[in-house]
């Protein structure tokens, strides 16, 4: 029968129709503003609407959501000890060029020293790709999961320096747990190896030192 | 449905085929024959007459500026038997670079002639048309040629020196762009310029009074356009039709409003930096674009990732399919008039595919996922059960909603069956691909006819029909759904344990000189990446076939003869994205 295909396709309409409404009667008016319900609603068991109340509520944000670069340091007292040490790996890996670091050289000697003078990011360029924190072999520099970051004024308000860049490792620890945990893993068992081969050096390193004289 | 044939491997051997006119291109890395100029017409005909290589997939332009050479590179394939391309290069002095035009031998060439004349100034001769289609019509100069400088130009290639070790933030817009590096005509002056960009557009299109009613009244036909802004070119495409009362007499595609050199860009970047550039071709379907280019690379740095990556890689790009696929029907209707309802439908959905995305490789849409070798990151287990609880729950039923939805609405029916036909051969000889290929009886899938990856492991088909209009576009993307989700069924059930990447991550890859061409079955048809390396840390030629470009080639064609209202709805049944179509 002509139209029986629109019925029936209406049929599903409705069918949404009523799941929007059963879902609201079954939380009985805690459907929204409720951590609870916003899991279930955002998973695969959700049915009824899928909209969320931003700002009000907010997605959680899964672990590896990546979102405009920050740079850990470790808190000594009041200083703070950036872990980043200059090497230049993020800039150079950064496909819109965004990283801008200026390296400190020694007054003296005039050597490079590990620590960046100054570390800029340009974050309306920054393409939130996260090679940056992929690649670094200090775990200096990671994909943070702050996105509102509106401001009034885009031509001072969006050159990120060190100091606005920097936040402490119990904050990478809190947004990235499994993560801090794996490189504090590795972490420790490349010291303990280190360790071990000190230790193992130690023994070896009396034959040596005679030859070290016979040098001088 | 029925299954592709087998792909056959014989090679052809171009240079006993046709003796002295066709000799094997002896460059180190490099494969195919290069033509003599004057005889490419000749072996390209024989090679689709004889051969059946009846399908122009990609025309690369190449700007060798040491040997003062360009070079235009055809990938031809055999749709009927699938197999791997048969590569003819013909070569031309960069200052009078002139070949002939494949366009009457292959229409699908139209598009990439045009693009390789716009920013390679490669004049074909014979070619319809020959016009800017992503610059403008006034643009001085050729912008992909290797001297020609974009503006805020800092270096060839990247990574540039400003940034360490003393690096001096400062923002690019503060900086002068049009200093030295800008290229003016000689003789210019602003006094003197007019505005001539859309000359060429409409002096292609007929006018005056040729048009008539049934009741004998003699009318006029008149040029409307049809964005760049508006929404049912789903982002700045704009159509400008000739019309005789409401239907269209000739309609002129014309593209790059969102224009942003993207290859220039990628030949500044190094191999790497590549990758996440590749997101913002088609932002849809960023899993599968990422796949095309690392298998490209890979196969130059000679690389094979393991298992699990294998895996992984397949399982986003599925889902990734799907995204597009119901994405698509959602916008179809759209433009049919049934405004968000579908869409919000299958947008629930697609939500909870992305937040696979987001907990695996960290974001919704500009994925950045795979690296070459391997993948980013693992998949966590939570992530992984949402995905199976996708595949075997909450996506079939999504489909069959839309069938039920949909498939049998009168209004759907009336609205598609018949309208914007394109012919099988019609379909091969304009080079579209994907859905709308094998709407149009083509049996042709990349991943069945040149399998990559991991796809000959698995067991499913090639969707196909055979009327060629927007209904049968429609069907033939459901259907790929049900075969994407047998597909993912396969995966959740093999999915093997083990390492994701070979080898150490490198942040600056090592790429052997040599050419590659790695191309995958993307959901909007076959997405293809040719990929020059020197050895040297950035590509010396990166192009994309990108497939909503090219699907678009007979557009004009299929929208004769229809009406406004139709023409809407063909573009949504070709599917494109713009950021993909204007690069």
């Amino acid at each position: 029968m002509f139209g029986s295909g629109i019925v029936r396709g209406l049929g599903v309409v409705f069918k949404h129709f009523v799941e929007s409404w059963a879902d609201d009667i079954r939380w009985l008016g805690r459907r929204y503003y409720n951590p609870e319900a916003l899991k279930i609603r955002q998973s695969t068991k959700a049915t009824g609407t899928f909209t969320v109340m931003y700002p009000e509520e907010k997605l959680p944000t899964p672990e590896e959501f990546r979102y405009i670069p920050f740079l850990v340091y470790e808190e000594k007292g009041q200083e703070k000890d950036y872990r980043c040490t200059s090497c230049g790996i993020c800039a150079k890996v950064c496909p819109p060029q965004c990283i801008w670091i200026e390296r400190t050289n020694d007054p003296k000697t005039n050597r490079p020293i590990p620590q960046p003078r100054n570390f800029y990011i340009d974050v309306d360029i920054c393409m939130n790709c996260g090679l940056c924190a992929e690649f670094c072999p200090f775990d200096a520099i990671k994909m943070d999961h702050n996105y509102e970051l509106a401001s009034y004024d885009r031509t001072t308000a969006h050159i990120f320096d060190k100091e606005k860049l920097g936040k402490p490792v119990s904050y990478y620890q809190s947004i990235r747990p499994a993560n801090y945990a794996r490189e504090e893993q590795a972490r420790a068992e490349e010291e303990a190896k280190k360790a071990a081969k000190a230790a193992a050096a130690k023994p070896a390193a009396k034959p040596a030192a005679p030859a070290a004289e016979k040098k001088d | 449905m029925t299954v592709a044939p087998a792909p056959t491997t014989t090679e052809l051997k171009l240079d006993q085929l046709f003796p002295g006119e066709a000799t094997p291109d002896a460059r180190k890395g490099y494969s195919g024959y290069i033509v003599k100029p004057d005889k490419l017409v000749e072996v390209a005909t024989a090679l689709r007459d004889q051969h059946g290589y009846d399908y122009c997939s990609s025309v690369t332009g190449v700007d060798y500026l040491e040997q003062g050479q360009c070079e235009a590179v055809y990938h031809l394939y055999n749709t009927k038997t699938g197999g791997p391309a048969v590569v003819i290069k013909a070569q031309a002095p960069r200052d009078n670079a002139v070949l002939p035009s494949l366009t009457p031998v292959w229409p699908g060439a139209d598009f990439q002639e045009r693009e390789a004349w716009d920013l390679y100034g490669i004049k074909f001769t014979g070619h319809p048309d020959l016009k800017r289609i992503l610059m403008w019509e006034g643009f001085h100069g050729h912008p992909m040629r290797k001297d020609w400088k974009e503006a805020y130009y800092e270096q060839e290639g990247k990574p540039f020196d400003a940034r360490w070790p003393g690096g001096q933030v400062h923002r690019s817009e503060e900086k002068n762009p049009f200093g030295h590096n800008v290229a003016y005509p000689e003789g210019f002056t602003l006094e003197g310029w007019s505005e001539q960009a859309d000359k060429a557009v409409y002096d292609s299109l007929p006018t005056g009074g040729h048009g008539s009613t049934e009741e004998g009244m003699r009318t006029d036909l008149v040029t409307v356009n049809l964005g760049p802004q508006h929404p049912s070119t789903h982002g700045v495409f704009r159509i400008v039709a000739t019309l005789d009362g409401e239907t269209i007499v000739k309609l002129e595609p014309v593209m790059g409003y969102l224009h942003r050199n993207h290859e220039k860009i990628g030949e500044r970047n190094t191999f790497i930096q590549n990758i996440p550039f590749t997101d913002r071709l088609d932002y849809i379907t960023s899993m599968s674009n990422n796949h095309g280019y690392v298998l490209a690379v890979e196969k130059l740095m000679g690389l094979k990732p393991p298992e699990r990556a294998e895996y992984l890689r397949v399982m986003m790009v599925e889902l990734t399919r799907i995204v597009n696929h119901t994405w698509a029907i959602g916008f179809l209707l759209n433009d049919l008039g049934a405004f968000f309802t579908p869409v919000l439908y299958v947008a629930k959905e697609r939500e909870l595919i992305l937040d696979v995305f987001e907990a695996t490789a960290g974001s919704r849409m500009m994925c950045n996922y795979m690296r070459f070798g391997g993948v980013s990151r693992d998949i966590t287990p939570e992530a992984f059960q949402q995905v199976k609880d996708m595949v075997y729950d909450r996506l079939p039923r999504l489909l069959d909603e839309i069938d039920t939805y949909l498939t049998n609405s009168e209004i759907v029916r009336t609205r598609s069956i018949g309208v914007g036909v394109l012919s099988a051969a019609d379909a091969a000889a304009y080079s579209v691909g994907g859905p709308v290929l094998r709407a149009s009886g083509v049996a042709y899938d990349v991943r069945k006819a040149e399998p990559y990856s991991i796809y000959d492991r698995f067991d499913f088909n090639t969707a196909v029909r055979y009327q060629g209009d927007n209904y049968d576009r429609y069907l033939v993307r459901l259907d790929e759904c049900r075969e994407s989700l047998k597909i993912l069924r396969q995966v959740c059930e093999q999915m093997p344990a083990g390492e994701i990447q070979a080898g150490k991550p490198q942040y600056q890859a090592r790429v052997p000189a040599g050419e590659a061409y790695g191309r995958v079955e993307n959901p909007k048809g076959e997405l293809g990446y040719y990929v020059i390396s020197t050895g040297k840390a950035n590509a010396y030629r990166y192009h994309v076939r990108a497939p909503s470009f090219i699907n678009l080639t007979p557009f004009g064609k299929m929208s004769v003869g229809h009406k406004i209202a139709d023409v809407v709805a063909i573009l949504g049944s070709i599917d494109i994205v713009l950021g993909e179509v204007d690069r």
